[in-house]
C-alpha cells in the first residue's frame, strides 16, 4: 500500500488542526452552522438522523494493521452515544416499527461501537459527538488517515478495484495514478465548491471491477500496440434519482496527461453545471442536456490548458516513478500455522470457491473475508473484529488489508499453503461464510435507521434476506447474484446497478420498496453497466423477501443447467419474473388480519 | 502575491479613479476579454453570491493565467474567511469581507499550510515539479 512521504503526514495533521480550529470557532459563534457545514462535510463530518457520521477515507480500500487498530480504539471509545439519546433514538425507531403493523419486518436494535465498510471503501462511524470530532480527526491524523473530501461538493475520495496491483488480468496498476490524482485534488483551491460531488474510479483490469461506467469521471487503463499506457475516459455516470452511464470522451488519453484532461471536465462543469436544483447538479445531467457540445467544450478548454497555459500538471516519468515507488510491496512470509481443517470438506470447498482468488505472484492467494452475515449489518465491523482483523492481517497478509467496493475486507497477501489456518481463524471470527458473490453478498447502505437521507429502513430487510438464505445448497444453487439495496434515491447501496435493486420510498410516513430487476454494475458477470428496470408498484417491508424468493423460484423453474440469475433474466424476458414478484403481493385484507394479530 | 483583506465596514470611501469591471460568475469570459472589456481595466470584481457558490475561483485562474489579466482582482458577495486561501491561490489579490467577518482571524488562515500538492496562480508548478527543481539544483 501507499507509504505516507513526511510531507504528506504533515499535510495530514495540519488539515486535522484546521477543522479542530474551524470547530472552535463554530463553538464560539464566529461560524455559523450554515458556514461550517461545507468545511464539517469537507472533512467527512455529517449530522445524521440522531447523531454525526464520521466517514473516513481508505484510499483504494488499502489499510494496514495499524490503522486497523486505531479504527478499533475510535469505535470502543468514541464511537458511543448517550445513553438518553440512545434511548431517544431507540424509541423514535420503535414509533416507526410500530406505526406499520403487519406491513414491516422485525427490526434489529440500534447498536453503537462499529465501523461500516462503504461502497466507496470509506468506513463510517454513526455516533461520535461533534465536541469529539477534533481529537478523532488528530488519532485518525497519528496513523495517516483522515476524511479529507470524504463529503462535500468536491472531487471525492478515488476508488479503484479492489485487486489492483495483484490481479491475474491486471493491464496496468491504476493505484499510483489514482494517487497521483488524488494529490492533486486534495484541497484543490478552484474545485472545492463544484455543483455537487464528484467521484472518480479507476480500473486496471480487464474486468471492470470498479463500476466505472457509474462514475463522474470512470477511467478504463488501456495499453497500446507499443505498450504506451493510457486510459479511456468517461464522463457523467451515475445513480441517484436519473440513472446515467458514462459517456466516452476519449479513447485512449495517454497517462501523462490525465490530470490535464481531469481539470478540463472539472473546470467545465464548475462553469457550466446546474446550480439551481440539487438534483440536476451533477455533472451526468450536464453531459445528457449538452451532449456532443460537452465533449467538445471539454475538448477544447483541454487544448487551452495544453497550449495557452503551458499545462503545468504534466505528469512526469519522475512523478510517476516516486509514486510507484511508494506502493511498495510488502515482505511476504508464510505464516506456517497449523491447522485441523478438513481441507477435503465441502465447506472448506466451498469458501475457496467462493472467497479465494488467484493473485499476479506465484504461491500467493487473495482472501475475502465476508461481512454479510447473520445478527449483523452489511458491513459492519465491532471493535474487537477490528483488532481481531488487524492481527489476522499480520499473521496471514503482511499487515495489509483491503476493503472492497462490495463491503467485505480482504487479505491480499495470503500465501496458499497459510489458507487452511487462515479459514480456521477466520471461522472463528463468523468471517468465513463461502458466500462472496452469492445472493447473500449484498450492498447494503445504513438506511433509515442512521441516515437523516433514508426513506425507508434497509437493514432489517438485509437481515431477513440473510436469515432465509442460509442454506448452502440453496445459495450454491441459485449461484451468482447481485442483490443491492438503498433505503433512498441517492442509490448509496447501488440498487440501480444490482440484477436484482430494492430501493426504499416514503408513502404518506410509511416505508415502501421498488423492486429492479436487470442492473448491472459492468462486471463480466454481470455485463456492460445499465440500471435495473422497476417491475410495478412499491411493496412493503413485510413482502420483500416473498418477492425475492418469487423471483428466485421463477429463475429456477425457467433457466437453462448452468445459467446463471442474470443470463436467465435477459434471454427470457422481465414478464414472467414481474409476475411472480406481483404475485407475492399480500392481499389487503391479509395485511389487516396479521396486523390485528400483532 | 499577497492578498488585501477588508472588513465589510472599511470598504475605502469617495470615488476611485481606477477603472473597475465588475464580472457576473456565469459571464463567458472568452467573449469578454476578446471584446475589448478589459483593456485599461484596474480592478476587476468577482462575485460570490453564495459562498458554496464556486463560479468566480475558475473566472480568476483563467484572468490570471490564461487572460494574463495584471491588476487587482477582489473577491465580493459572501466572502468568509475560510475560503480566503483558495481565492488567493485562484488569483485574487483583495477581497471584501461579508458583513461581520473578522478580518484578524482572516489572517491567521495563510498561515496553517506551507505548501499544496497542486499547482496555483501564484506557484503554477505541482508539489513534484517544485521538488524535481529543488533535487537538481
Amino acid at each position: 500500500m501507499y507509504q505516507y512521504t513526511d510531507f504528506d503526514k504533515k499535510f495530514v495533521q495540519l488539515r486535522a488542526e484546521q477543522f479542530r480550529d474551524q470547530l472552535e470557532r463554530w463553538e464560539r459563534g464566529e461560524l455559523t452552522d450554515e458556514q461550517l457545514l461545507p468545511l464539517r462535510l469537507q472533512n467527512g463530518w455529517y449530522i445524521q438522523r440522531y447523531a454525526p457520521m464520521a466517514r473516513i477515507a481508505v484510499p483504494y480500500g488499502e489499510i494496514s494493521s495499524t490503522q486497523l487498530r486505531t479504527l478499533a480504539h475510535i469505535a470502543r471509545d468514541y464511537d458511543k452515544p448517550a445513553p438518553e439519546l440512545l434511548a431517544h433514538a431507540q424509541a423514535t425507531q420503535d414509533e416507526l416499527q410500530d406505526a406499520q403493523p403487519g406491513a414491516t419486518l422485525a427490526a434489529p436494535p440500534l447498536r453503537y461501537g462499529y465501523g461500516h465498510f462503504t461502497t466507496r471503501t470509506n468506513v463510517q462511524f454513526n455516533w461520535i459527538p461533534l465536541n469529539r470530532a477534533a481529537d478523532v480527526m488528530d488519532l485518525l491524523a497519528s496513523v495517516s488517515m483522515h476524511g479529507i473530501q470524504t463529503s462535500g461538493n468536491d472531487i471525492r475520495n478515488i476508488t479503484c478495484d479492489a485487486l489492483e496491483g495483484i490481479a491475474e488480468d491486471s493491464i496496468v496498476d491504476t493505484r499510483p495514478f489514482a494517487e497521483i490524482t488524488r494529490q492533486w485534488s486534495s484541497l484543490h483551491p478552484e474545485f472545492t465548491y463544484l455543483p455537487r460531488k464528484f467521484k472518480i474510479a479507476f480500473n486496471g483490469a480487464e474486468e471492470d471491477r470498479a463500476a466505472i461506467g457509474w462514475y463522474d469521471i470512470g477511467l478504463q487503463a488501456r495499453r497500446a500496440e507499443d505498450g504506451s499506457v493510457g486510459f479511456t475516459m468517461k464522463v457523467g455516470g451515475g445513480m441517484g434519482r436519473t440513472p446515467i452511464i458514462g459517456s466516452v470522451v476519449r479513447e485512449f488519453l495517454p497517462w501523462d496527461q490525465l490530470l490535464n484532461y481531469i481539470e478540463a471536465v472539472v473546470r467545465t462543469y464548475n462553469s457550466y453545471g446546474r446550480r439551481d436544483n440539487k438534483w440536476k447538479a451533477r455533472i451526468k445531467i450536464l453531459v445528457k442536456s449538452e451532449g456532443q457540445k460537452f465533449i467538445d467544450a471539454v475538448e477544447k478548454e483541454y487544448q487551452d490548458i495544453v497550449n495557452l497555459d503551458g499545462a503545468p500538471h504534466t505528469i512526469t516519468q519522475a512523478e510517476l516513478d516516486r509514486v510507484t515507488g511508494h506502493f511498495v510491496v510488502p515482505e511476504l512470509k508464510a505464516a506456517n500455522l497449523p491447522s485441523k481443517v478438513n481441507t477435503q470438506g465441502q465447506l472448506y470447498q466451498r469458501w475457496l470457491q467462493q472467497n479465494v482468488r488467484g493473485h499476479q505472484l506465484p504461491g500467493l492467494k487473495t482472501v475475502t473475508l465476508s461481512f454479510k452475515r447473520p445478527g449483523f449489518a452489511t458491513g459492519d465491523a465491532d471493535a474487537d473484529t477490528l483488532d481481531a482483523l488487524a492481527q489476522l492481517a499480520e499473521q496471514f497478509s503482511a499487515g495489509e488489508a483491503r476493503l472492497t467496493h462490495e463491503q467485505n475486507l480482504m487479505l491480499p497477501w495470503v500465501h496458499e499453503s497459510d489458507l487452511p489456518a487462515l479459514y480456521d481463524a477466520a471461522r472463528a471470527l463468523g468471517l468465513a461464510q463461502p458466500n462472496i458473490g452469492l445472493l447473500t453478498d449484498m450492498i447494503i447502505c445504513p438506511g433509515g435507521d442512521y441516515c437523516s437521507l433514508a426513506n425507508a429502513r434497509s437493514l432489517h430487510i438485509g437481515n431477513a434476506v440473510t436469515e432465509r438464505y442460509q442454506d448452502l445448497d440453496e445459495l450454491f444453487d441459485l449461484g451468482p447474484i447481485d442483490l443491492h439495496m438503498s433505503g433512498c434515491i441517492n442509490s448509496c447501496g447501488h440498487h440501480h446497478s444490482g440484477h436484482i435493486g430494492i430501493l426504499g420510498v416514503d408513502k404518506d410516513g410509511k416505508e415502501w420498496y421498488q423492486i429492479t430487476l436487470g442492473g448491472a454494475d459492468g462486471s463480466t458477470l454481470s455485463g456492460p453497466a445499465i440500471g435495473g428496470k422497476v417491475v410495478g408498484p412499491s411493496f412493503t417491508a413485510a413482502e420483500v423477501p416473498d418477492v425475492i424468493e418469487a423471483l428466485l423460484g421463477t429463475f429456477r423453474e425457467l433457466r437453462k443447467p448452468g445459467e446463471f440469475f442474470i443470463d436467465a433474466l435477459r434471454r427470457i424476458g422481465h414478464d414472467p419474473f414481474k409476475q411472480a414478484a406481483n404475485g407475492a403481493r399480500r392481499p389487503k385484507a391479509d395485511q389487516e388480519a396479521l396486523a390485528e394479530q400483532d | 502575491m499577497t492578498m488585501k483583506i477588508i472588513a465589510a465596514n472599511a470598504i475605502p470611501a469617495g470615488a476611485e479613479d481606477q477603472k473597475t469591471l465588475e464580472i457576473a460568475n456565469d459571464v463567458e469570459l472568452a467573449e469578454l476579454v476578446a471584446s475589448g472589456a478589459l483593456d485599461g481595466v484596474a480592478r476587476v470584481e468577482l462575485q460570490f453570491p453564495k459562498f458554496t457558490d464556486g463560479r468566480a475561483y475558475s473566472q480568476a485562474l483563467l484572468l490570471r493565467r490564461r487572460y494574463r489579466f495584471c491588476g487587482d482582482i477582489r473577491a465580493t458577495g459572501d466572502v468568509l474567511i475560510d475560503q480566503l486561501v483558495h481565492m488567493h491561490r485562484s488569483g485574487f489579490t483583495s477581497a471584501v469581507l461579508a458583513e461581520g467577518v473578522d478580518a484578524a482571524a482572516a489572517e491567521r488562515q495563510f498561515a496553517r499550510f506551507s505548501a499544496f500538492y497542486q499547482g496555483d496562480v501564484n506557484e503554477p508548478r505541482p508539489l513534484f515539479a517544485r521538488e524535481a527543481t529543488l533535487e537538481s539544483a
